[in-house]
């Protein structure tokens, strides 16, 4: 009889269910299994084969799946069980606390498989097409920046040969890059924001080294092709960021790829009821990433979208711990009553925070909070008052939505806040 | 080698019309221009089933509409597809409109509308609680509902199929030219972009191009004036934001914006009304989008727009007179016409279709077709029997391992009902073909994680080189080689 009860679930196998488990396991617990939908485990990371992985988890520049494999080996020698192919089709709770998982593959048939803790890592999807009301014809030759990426790096096969690319994010950039590499030609790099949603880095190294413009406040305005695209028509937009007439530019294509942003997948976190936040659209976490529902916790791109691995790798070890740490305390039958959390409130530009509250008990030596700005700064300080008093106060000299920022709270200054009642984040004049 | 009748289009009419000629005894052949049923105005509408009181009565558009309303709940049992009785209700957005309501109430009951009420703001609300703060009342209509376009297309054309109905695809009609035997028997010639071919009698079904074929048969001109308008598809999870088939009082365009459900828990929105030259004009337009979002408002404060998942357009056939054309052409014996087939189409498709059948099995002297079976095993959804029993899906998933790997995260579709798409009578050969009859693809990543896949399933089933699969035939191939091939 195949085992249905295990203390601890991981939906996903990609860079942070693979860390969540390594750490849970470090932490004490046996009894995990890791669920992945797709034929192997490391998630999207299989087919980042561009370097630049790792250097802060490993002082390396790793390939994606070179990262991939490193905490892959971590699980298996660890004997940590894992499932691939595996679908997680719905997530419930039963009356007596326990997680319910129900989930597809080809050799278990319906799985229904039971849990005391549940660790959501489901990952991320690229906003498509229609997310953006892009008008103009439907063609073949449109494909999300990672669906090429997919096709060239894993299938081999060549999406197109003359190529506009909309949206500067990371995949994007690394597509521009690329399809050139791969004997495309990248004509233009369109970005509707008047700055990029990139990291530096990669604009330097995947546009600039090929010499590929970058049209920052541009956008597509009309898709031409009625059975494979012809030709991409943009234009420069205002403040509003709505098209000036006039300044259309046509450019004759077969593809045009789209890099527009990155929504976390959070259906079954949905159906199961966490909440969630509008501005992440993940979930409400608060600092032992524990989401509204107790026992359920939820670490990388499913809460927010990273732009490094590392930093995945490094929230979802905490995840992995605090889910140990939940185990324990159920079967002790310790589980404390709604702790008071201390929420985290963010001010002068920052979009939000990840967590949102904190329990300072729950922290041993720091915690690190994680946000992003909205707009592009400069010059400016972040600084962290607990209770008002200012604690901490860093010169950042650029900020940039595209970058991800932290404040780290250690166990050290909220030591000096006994009875501590606020935590607020602000962005103030440098 | 004479058939009995050739039907021009694999929409919605041409598909009804060949599933019930396959009724009778005789050779029948639908020839289609594109790669697969359902690529016109078929497959981009508004998926509803009107009720039947807004066609001016007298008109053949509200006696088709009601025989249709009335045969779909029976039809997409018989033939599996997916249809839900969800009701309709007629926003008035102000006092004002309230006269109006009551017309369309008056028109409705005239032409056998069954269940017609007029309800105030409480009992709208009721009905409909996420209605906005604008509209004061409604006329609400049990009986229309909400169907899958492409599942009832690819359904009658599949029984059709099994039951003889031959199909031709890529096959455009150039001509038509009336011929005599040597008996004095009248035939057509129809000549295509493959050879030629002739027919007792000929069935236009041609949607947008039903003037064209038309107008080479008779001196009675039509003319048909493709409506565009554009819709705007929300992700699943606004699922229950509205109950009903929300429309708001006609306007001079057709039936303005609605807001419905859709059988798969979507939310669409739409259609504006543009009218074009393009036959083949589906560009959306920004311009568009943003009429559809403003008149949405007027009936919802908070519809989730954000929660865009595609956009599309569609042309409705409009013609000059604003009523359907049906029969045999007076000067054209032989020749059969289902056009200006506009809203209500969708829902008027199997009455035409039922209806041309006869009469042209009447002028033909066509027996009934005593092995006609009518009854057409829909797509197995393993989600449905999932939800029926738990254990029946593990053994359908012992014995065909194929439907426990999931393609389609979105839509959670199968590489079994991927394979079943492809392999069924007159099965997918596209992405899109695909998408229409599983829905894989279909979801909020817009087939972003699933297309590499079914690409792959595509070229192994059909024996073709991946490099050749088309999202929707013709030359809309996905990739155009191989990495590093011309390096």
């Amino acid at each position: 009889m195949e085992k249905t009860e295990y203390n601890l679930i991981i939906i996903g196998g990609g860079p942070a269910g693979l860390a969540a488990a390594v750490s849970a396991y470090d932490a004490g617990e046996r009894s995990i299994l890791v669920l992945e939908r797709d034929l192997r485990l490391g998630g999207i990371l299989n087919q980042c084969i561009h370097n630049g992985f790792g250097l802060h988890t490993f002082q390396e520049e790793l390939t994606g799946p070179e990262y991939a494999q490193r905490f892959i080996d971590r699980l298996t020698e660890r004997g940590i069980a894992y499932k691939s192919d595996t679908m997680v089709v719905s997530v419930g709770t039963s009356e007596d606390g326990y997680k319910e998982v129900a989930a597809v593959n080809e050799t278990d048939g319906l799985l229904l498989l039971k849990c005391k803790a549940l660790i959501l890592a489901m990952g991320c999807r690229e906003r498509s097409r229609g997310a953006l009301n892009i008008p103009g014809f439907r063609p073949a030759g449109i494909f999300s920046a990672g669906t090429a990426q997919r096709l060239v790096n894993i299938e081999g096969y060549l999406p197109g040969r003359r190529v506009v690319i909309l949206g500067s994010g990371d995949i994007g950039l690394i597509m521009a890059r690329r399809m050139t590499l791969e004997g495309a030609k990248v004509l233009v790099c369109a970005e509707l924001m008047p700055y990029s949603g990139g990291l530096k880095r990669n604009i330097v190294q995947c546009l600039d080294d090929f010499g590929i413009p970058l049209k920052l406040s541009h956008t597509v305005v009309r898709i031409e092709g009625k059975e494979r695209v012809e030709a991409v028509v943009i234009a420069e937009v205002g403040a509003d960021r709505k098209p000036i007439p006039g300044t259309e530019e046509r450019y004759e294509c077969d593809t045009l790829l789209l890099s527009v942003g990155l929504l976390p997948e959070n259906e079954l976190s949905i159906g199961l009821g966490v909440e969630m936040s509008t501005v992440t659209n993940g979930p409400v976490v608060n600092e032992s990433l524990e989401t509204s529902v107790p026992g359920v916790f939820a670490a990388g791109n499913v809460l927010h979208v990273h732009d490094l691995v590392d930093y995945v790798s490094e929230e979802a070890a905490l995840a992995g711990k605090s889910a140990a740490a939940y185990i324990r305390e159920y079967d002790q039958g310790s589980i404390s009553e709604e702790m008071a959390r201390i929420p985290v409130t963010v001010s002068g530009g920052i979009r939000y925070s990840v967590p949102v509250s904190v329990a300072p008990g729950r922290i041993s030596d720091w915690l690190k909070v994680r946000f992003r700005v909205g707009d592009v700064m400069r010059n400016k300080k972040v600084v962290l008052y607990l209770d008002g008093v200012k604690e901490l106060s860093k010169r950042r000299h650029v900020m940039a939505p595209g970058e991800m920022e932290e404040v780290v709270l250690t166990r050290k200054v909220l030591d000096k806040h006994p009875d501590l009642k606020s935590i607020e984040i602000k962005v103030e004049e440098g | 080698m004479m058939y009995d009748a050739v039907i021009i289009g694999a929409g919605i009419t041409g598909c009804a019309t060949a599933r019930f000629l396959a009724k009778y005894k005789g050779r029948f052949c639908v020839m289609e221009r594109s790669e697969d049923v359902c690529t016109g105005t078929s497959k981009a509408n508004s998926a509803i089933i009107h009720a039947g009181f807004d066609a001016a009565n007298g008109t053949l558009m509200a006696e088709y509409n009601l025989k249709g309303c009335r045969m779909y709940p029976e039809l997409a049992k018989e033939l599996e597809f997916d249809y839900k009785n969800n009701g309709s209700l007629v926003l008035a957005l102000s006092e004002e409109d309230i006269p109006r309501l009551e017309a369309l109430k008056e028109n409705g009951i005239k032409n056998g509308v069954e269940g017609l009420e007029i309800v105030g703001r409480e009992k709208l609300k009721e009905l409909e609680p996420s209605v906005g703060r604008v509209p004061v009342a409604a006329l609400y209509a049990p009986s229309a509902g909400i169907v899958c376009p492409f599942g009832a297309t690819v359904a009658f054309a599949e029984n059709a199929y099994t039951n003889g109905v031959e199909f031709r695809f890529n096959t455009e009609v150039k001509g038509l030219t009336p011929a005599e035997d040597e008996n004095g028997e009248k035939y057509w010639i129809v000549q295509t972009a493959n050879g030629a071919v002739r027919t007792r009698t000929v069935i236009n079904a041609a949607g947008v191009y039903a003037d064209i074929l038309h107008n080479m048969v008779s001196a009675d001109k039509i003319h048909i004036t493709p409506r565009r308008g554009d819709y705007i598809l929300l992700d699943r999870r606004t699922g229950g934001y509205v109950k009903h088939t929300v429309f708001q009082v006609p306007g001079k365009f057709g039936k303005g914006v609605l807001v419905s459900p859709t059988v798969h828990g979507n939310t669409i929105v739409g259609p504006t009304a543009e009218d074009i030259e393009d036959k083949e004009g589906v560009d959306t337009t920004s311009e568009g989008f943003a009429d559809l979002m403003e008149k949405a408002g007027f009936a919802f404060d908070d519809l989730p727009l954000r929660e865009a998942i595609t956009s599309f357009a569609g042309l409705r056939a409009h013609e000059a007179r604003h009523d359907f054309i049906l029969g045999e052409v007076a000067d054209a014996p032989g020749f059969f016409d289902c056009a200006g087939i506009e809203s209500p189409g969708l829902t008027a498709a199997p009455a035409i279709g039922e209806e041309t059948a006869r009469k042209v099995a009447e002028k033909l002297g066509l027996g009934e077709n005593p092995s006609f079976e009518g009854h057409r095993d829909g797509i197995l959804d393993p989600k449905k029997e999932m939800i029926k029993d738990p254990e029946a899906l593990s053994r359908l998933i012992r014995e065909k391992p194929e439907y426990g790997r999931i393609v389609c995260r979105c839509e959670q579709i199968s590489e079994g009902e991927i394979l079943d798409a492809i392999r069924r009578p007159l099965g997918a050969k596209s992405l899109d073909g695909v998408k229409r009859r599983v829905r894989a693809g279909m979801g909020r990543c817009q087939s972003g994680f699933c297309s590499p896949r079914i690409m792959d399933l595509l070229a192994q089933e059909l024996d073709i080189d991946v490099a050749d699969v088309t999202k929707a035939g013709g030359n809309s191939k996905v990739i155009v080689g191989l990495t590093k091939d011309r390096i």
